[in-house]
């Protein structure tokens, strides 16, 4: 609480905006301080390493839900999405070890599968909701249940197992560094400066942004509505079949418990970012600091006995509650009238 | 008129009322008389502090200083609406009904009428019959107010106020959205609220109304009050000349005449679409055609239908001598015809964005450079638009919803051509803005025209197109019913097409 008092003398210097834009920063600090704090080993360069990885997957997928959200849609199959994927990347390259053998290449067919499959079910999520006219939450909600339960008969209620030598040939794709960060955290990298990109700099990011704060506005501005949205749910689908390549090889196998909730905590990270959860207002560096938070919090339960690890989720929860909270307009007004 | 009346204890006064936002002034010192039986009408420019006021009035905002006496006796009216319980209504310009619950359902609620703890619908909905048929309405007390017109949503909003007893009725822009045909069945109703001794504020742009409905006339002008006339004593050019503080004269551009041999840019043949039946007609280059007819004719349909904003059935549309059938507005863009929505608010602004992506937003391709948007180009062109179209913000980073009404409008305007087009459709340029402005937009259009573009417009107010077209076509019930030219351009000839009294036949 030191630290809101603190900010709120600020607004008048560097305006109102920036301590909301700020905010998720200041958040994940208060948070590694707090880890530091309770145990000094939080801060050594094993732990920031395993965090970083961890939150690579919701990182990823969450860049691509920044773009749903902000163009005004939301999509709560990517979960099951990553379920379902792994369970096909698993079959595809169990079967082509027969014609390619153990080597990269059937890793390769692997991740060119994953990528094909979350294109095309973001495709489907992104034609059902404009060529549909379904709203995007009964779609999502559609698709959740059928690849969820598509996973669950892929692995006939079991576990798919990749194939023991490929592991080891799939493996270091999450295990090894490069320049001493981990592969999944370089992707997670490369991922976030794209989306950057993609929603501040470039025509595509403005015209989900219009969509987002008036479909009828971007209509009349000669935005093809249709396309723009079916791309954002496409761009997510990609996002996740990237997030499930660079899964896989942690545990070698898929279930239908992979990814439970993935679609939750995705949508979290968005929305402690400060995107705004109707559309039109979209932050990826939010998003990625959001994504960051969430591990984090996780990570300091591990690491301490005064909170239950089981309460992760209510801390997550509690998180959420008050970023969105903080996020409200009156919020700093508020404050200086107190 | 009973005189004795009008003398008597306003119902409701202002006294020198003032009111600031922080430290920024917007009302110094006004005051108003609001009598039983009288219309007084609120008058003034955009950011004039009409809506202050009238929010003032209603208890939605409380003055810094000044006293406000209901029945002569000095009252804090309550806030949030509760002032309705003190028989002063507030009709906002933006209509406050429940879109998807039904007329009846609008009316009474928040004060059901109950019968052994549920509700009593067949008395409710007896009820808004009778008071449906009283203003002459036709419409159902079980209709959803979104399957309504605006012109009946309005009517909702005001039977709303009936079936309140509202003794004060403040009404924000009322016309602004309605025919004349409406406005007049409108002005009816309000006739009969003031026979019964309700006293009605009512805030309008439309200054020929105002002298004609009014007993009394206010005038603001930048917060101040300018003055309180009797409405038989001032014409409607005084009035403007009270409002903007200066003589109004060159109100409409001098009229260029176009070459009688110039191109042919758009030429549309027995075009059918929803709401649209066989409609042809010729737009030459530099031309402004007017479009006119009631509301509902099928005029925004016309064009919507063109741009590919609306699927076409039927018809031959040639631009430049070529086919040019839009599939899609970026089609239509991209050739250079280019339409104005009407609705600025719901379908021309992001109001929650600042001006520079609204601006480019249309012709955001042509601000990308290599894989992004060129923010310099972005940057210039704002500045360019701010100076050409004089654009006034306090600072360029002002949200786009905080701007006045004129200003917006000019924004839209600006960033239609930031495509560069060589056919503009403006559709309704003037709505809801003030005398000053609509002169500059004016300006505007017949400038843009002289240019070589050729620009159709689209107005419900006769004035302006009699004042600002070459031609006018009349549209009646999705059909044109006649074309006039030059010196045939009055008021009479358009109402009559208008009216479906006289009708041309086309070939």
């Amino acid at each position: 609480m030191t630290e809101t008092t603190m900010n709120s003398a600020k607004p008048s210097l560097l305006r109102g905006f920036d301590l909301k834009a700020a905010g998720p920063a200041i958040a994940l600090l208060i948070l590694c301080l707090i880890g530091f704090l309770l145990n000094p080993a939080f801060l050594s360069e094993g732990n920031i390493t395993n965090l970083l990885t961890r939150s690579a997957f919701i990182g990823i997928i969450a860049v691509g839900a920044t773009f749903v959200i902000t163009a005004g849609g939301i999509d709560l199959s990517v979960g099951s999405m990553a379920a379902v994927i792994a369970g096909v990347m698993i079959i595809v390259m169990n079967s082509a070890v027969d014609t390619f053998g153990t080597g990269v290449t059937t890793v390769l067919i692997g991740c060119g599968c994953s990528i094909i499959l979350g294109l095309g079910a973001g495709l489907v999520n992104g034609f059902l909701t404009t060529k549909g006219k379904i709203e995007a939450f009964i779609v999502t909600l559609g698709t959740m249940g059928i690849y969820r339960s598509l996973v669950t008969y892929f692995a006939d209620g079991g576990t798919l197992s990749l194939n023991y030598d490929i592991r080891g040939v799939y493996r270091p794709v999450y295990y090894d560094s490069f320049f001493g960060l981990p592969i999944p955290v370089w992707v997670f990298i490369v991922v976030s400066i794209a989306g950057w990109f993609l929603l501040n700099r470039t025509a595509f990011g403005r015209y989900c942004t219009a969509i987002g704060s008036n479909e009828s506005v971007a209509k009349y501005s000669a935005i093809k509505v249709d396309r723009v949205k079916t791309l954002t749910y496409v761009i997510q689908g990609l996002c996740v079949s990237l997030a499930t390549i660079i899964y896989v090889p942690r545990l070698g196998s898929a279930s239908s418990s992979t990814g439970v909730l993935w679609e939750l905590e995705a949508i979290a990270a968005v929305i402690i970012g400060g995107t705004v959860l109707k559309g039109g207002y979209g932050r990826i560096g939010g998003t990625i600091l959001g994504a960051l938070i969430l591990t984090t919090i996780g990570n300091i339960l591990n690491f301490t006995d005064m909170i239950s690890n089981y309460l992760n989720g209510t801390m997550q929860g509690l998180i959420i509650i008050v970023a969105v909270w903080l996020q409200r307009g009156d919020w700093g007004r508020n404050k200086s009238a107190d | 008129m009973p005189d004795g009346q009008s003398i008597g204890v306003p119902i409701l006064s202002a006294d020198g009322i003032s009111k600031s936002f922080g430290s920024v002034p917007v009302l110094f010192s006004v005051s108003m008389d609001i009598r039983a039986g009288e219309v007084h009408a609120l008058i003034g420019e955009n950011g004039a502090g009409k809506s202050t006021f009238m929010k003032i009035l209603s208890g939605f905002l409380q003055p810094t200083s000044g006293h406000i006496r209901l029945d002569g006796v000095d009252t804090e009216l309550p806030g949030n609406g509760q002032s309705e319980a003190l028989g002063i209504v507030l009709i906002h310009q933006e209509l406050n009904l429940a879109e998807q619950m039904t007329v009846e359902e609008n009316i009474f609620l928040g004060r059901e009428i109950m019968s052994r703890g549920v509700l009593d619908r067949a008395t409710m909905r007896a009820m808004v019959r009778g008071y449906l048929d009283d203003i002459g309405l036709d419409i159902s007390p079980e209709d959803r107010i979104s399957d309504l017109s605006i012109a009946q949503k309005q009517m909702v909003e005001i039977v709303k106020a009936i079936s309140r007893d509202a003794r004060v009725l403040i009404m924000d822009e009322p016309t602004a959205v309605l025919t004349e045909a409406e406005t007049e069945l409108f002005f009816a109703q309000v006739r009969r609220l003031k026979a019964r001794g309700t006293a009605i504020v009512f805030v309008s742009h439309k200054l020929a109304e105002v002298s004609a409905i009014s007993d009394q006339v206010t005038v603001l002008r930048d917060g101040q009050w300018i003055g309180t006339h009797a409405a038989s004593d001032v014409t409607p050019d005084t009035m403007a000349q009270m409002m903007v503080g200066r003589e109004l004269s060159d109100f409409y551009p001098p009229m260029n005449e176009v070459d009688v041999d110039a191109d042919r840019v758009l030429e549309v043949r027995d075009l059918v679409a929803p709401g649209v039946h066989n409609v042809s007609f010729d737009l030459r280059r530099g031309e402004i055609l007017g479009f006119s007819g009631l509301i509902g004719a099928g005029r925004t349909a016309v064009f919507e239908a063109i741009c590919g904003l609306i699927p076409r059935e039927r018809g031959a549309i040639t631009f430049d001598g070529s086919s040019a059938q839009f599939g899609s507005v970026a089609e239509a863009r991209d050739a250079g015809v280019v339409y104005l929505t009407k609705d600025r608010k719901e379908k021309g602004l992001l109001l929650g964005q600042k001006m520079r992506p609204n601006l480019s937003l249309f012709a955001l391709p042509k601000f990308v450079k290599g894989l992004s948007v060129d923010r310099k180009a972005e940057d210039a062109a704002l500045e360019r638009a701010i100076r050409r179209f004089d654009i006034r913000a306090r600072d360029p980073n002002v949200r786009v919803g905080d701007l006045s009404g004129g200003n917006q409008q000019k924004l839209l305007l600006a960033k239609v051509m930031e495509c560069d087009p060589r056919v503009l459709i403006i559709d309704e340029p003037t709505r809801g803005i003030d005398v000053g402005t609509k002169q500059q937009i004016y300006h505007f259009i017949a400038a843009i025209a002289a240019e070589g573009v050729s620009v159709i417009v689209v107005s419900s107010e006769m004035p302006e197109i009699i004042g600002l077209c070459h031609r006018v076509v009349v549209m009646r019930e999705g059909e044109i019913t006649g074309v006039v030219t030059g010196d045939h351009i009055n008021e009479t000839e358009i109402v009559r097409y208008a009216a479906g009294l006289k009708r041309e036949h086309q070939q």
